[in-house]
């Protein structure tokens, strides 16, 4: 087993997408948490393939994409300081911030280097002891514990020039915000493999219970997909809300236990801005003491930097809460495309409006519009 | 930052719990990985990586239930004339 393409098999799909036929008898809306499952979704078109019934809404989880743009703007005035190497994944580098973004900071001088782990920052530290290294921690519960690491590390070694502006999300706390906004449409959820590979299922039992929908723990591959469905609309048919794992072959009920102590053992759980939508309450992770000391924002006196805010004509934060589809964003592959992106959706890896770009392109003379000028882009059917 | 595939160990190094590390393949592609938070994971196994941590292992026996719960939701022969839409 390589555990890939005994996941990719057609025929296979073809008997599940049947079964899930068979199964549906009313309209049902599903939200996919994660952008990985996005994509996977566009790219096998899953979406195209479910009965008309059933409808995929696509969730906030990108890290890239719900990294708010001030946060941003601190990353650039740190990368701008002539003593700071700011590290960051690759992923960051185009998003953009209030006026600019890393990549266009690194043109004009700043010193920002894309690593692969925050292991990889920590090491610089050791190796530019007469530098500032900080690294731009970002993301949801999988990158967490490798970030709670790094600091632990530092603080263990004694690498005193090693820092973390830190931007941490929590899946639960965001569909929370989801299932509780106004004209809220999601009914179920396929809850991100991978995050729960790390905390286990607890934490989705009260939301299953308090919001009566389902929610899945469901993995990456086609037919973990159509299978996470099918176990979701079948909670739906039977009018039953429970928190179930479809991925057992990588989510243990329990999570990581390992990363989890180091992880609360670093941060603490804080009010975290989401780009897009805003303060959600105890929704991220910060530096908790005596690792705040490994704080970015503190050591350089950013937490009063102001920002402008974010760019008005993009809709990333409907896009994330399944609200718009990137199709329906009127800017989308016109004055937006992966090349000029207005909003971090659309140049993530794991964007949504990233994902229709690549796998849903939209019309070539749609494309066209964009440069020529003035033209007000018509509405896709 | 986050790989959905999983990656085969090739090898292992280290004493330190806290930085051993592994040799991670993930389809001839190969990583070196933390280990810190799979202290006892082997060569051979697959595991999921992020950010340059395995965080889990993947686990061969419920693997296969994937294709148990298939094979009872849609058996083979049970195939029915419809078309894909
Ligand atoms: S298509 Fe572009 S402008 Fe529209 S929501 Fe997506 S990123 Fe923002």
């Amino acid at each position: 087993m390589k555990y890939l393409d005994e996941y990719r098999d057609p025929a296979a799909a073809r008997r599940t997408l049947a079964a899930i036929r068979a199964l549906v008898t009313r309209p049902w809306t599903v939200m996919e948490v994660c952008g990985g499952q996005t994509h996977a979704i566009l790219k096998y078109g899953l979406d195209q393939l479910l009965p008309s019934e059933v409808t995929l809404l696509h969730g906030p989880g990108c890290p890239v994409c719900v990294t708010p743009a001030a946060k941003i703007d601190r990353a650039i005035a740190l990368a701008s300081r002539p003593e700071v190497i700011l590290c960051s994944f690759g992923d960051m580098l185009r998003v953009p911030g209030s006026t600019t973004d890393l990549l266009s900071a690194k043109a004009a001088g700043a010193d920002v280097r894309v690593v692969y782990s925050p292991l990889d920052a920590l090491e610089l530290a050791r190796r530019e002891p007469g530098r500032e290294v900080v690294f731009f921690a970002v993301g949801f519960e999988t990158t967490a514990p490798g970030n709670a690491m790094a600091a632990y590390l530092a603080r263990r070694d004694g690498v005193s020039n090693f820092s973390l502006l830190v931007s941490h999300v929590l899946v639960p706390p965001a569909l929370e915000a989801i299932l509780s906004a106004d004209g809220a449409r999601v009914q179920g959820f396929l809850a991100a493999g991978h995050v729960c590979a790390v905390t286990g299922a607890a934490e989705y039992a009260p939301v299953a219970r308090r919001h009566r929908v389902p929610i899945v723990i469901t993995g990456f591959e086609p037919l973990d997909l159509l299978m996470g469905l099918h176990m979701c609309l079948a909670q739906l048919e039977q009018g039953r809300a429970e928190v179930e794992n479809q991925y057992a072959r990588v989510v243990r009920d329990q999570g990581n236990p390992a990363a989890l102590q180091l992880l609360h053992q670093v941060f603490e759980v804080v009010d975290r801005e989401w780009r897009g939508i805003g303060v959600i309450p105890a929704s991220g992770l910060g530096l908790r003491r005596p690792y705040d000391e490994y704080d970015a924002e503190r050591r350089f006196g950013l937490e009063t930097l102001a920002s402008p805010g974010e760019p008005a004509a993009c809709q990333s934060g409907l896009v994330l809460q399944g609200r718009l589809k990137p199709s329906e964003c009127a800017a989308f592959g016109r004055e937006c495309t992966p090349e000029h992106p207005l909003g971090a959706t659309m140049v993530s890896s794991e964007g949504a409006c990233a994902a229709y770009f690549l796998h849903r392109p939209p019309p070539p003379n749609a494309r066209d519009a964009r440069g020529s000028g003035g033209q007000a882009p018509s509405r896709e059917p | 930052m986050c790989l959905a595939i999983p990656g085969k160990i090739v090898s292992i190094a280290g004493d330190d719990p806290f930085t051993r590390t592994a040799r991670v393949s993930f389809e001839g592609v190969i990583k070196e990985v933390s280990l810190a938070y799979l202290p006892d994971a082997r060569v051979d196994e697959y595991v999921v990586v992020h950010a340059g941590f395995a965080l889990s292992r993947v686990d061969e026996a419920e693997a296969r239930e994937v294709f148990e719960y298939l094979a009872a939701i849609a058996p083979e022969e049970g195939e029915g004339p419809e078309e894909p839409r």
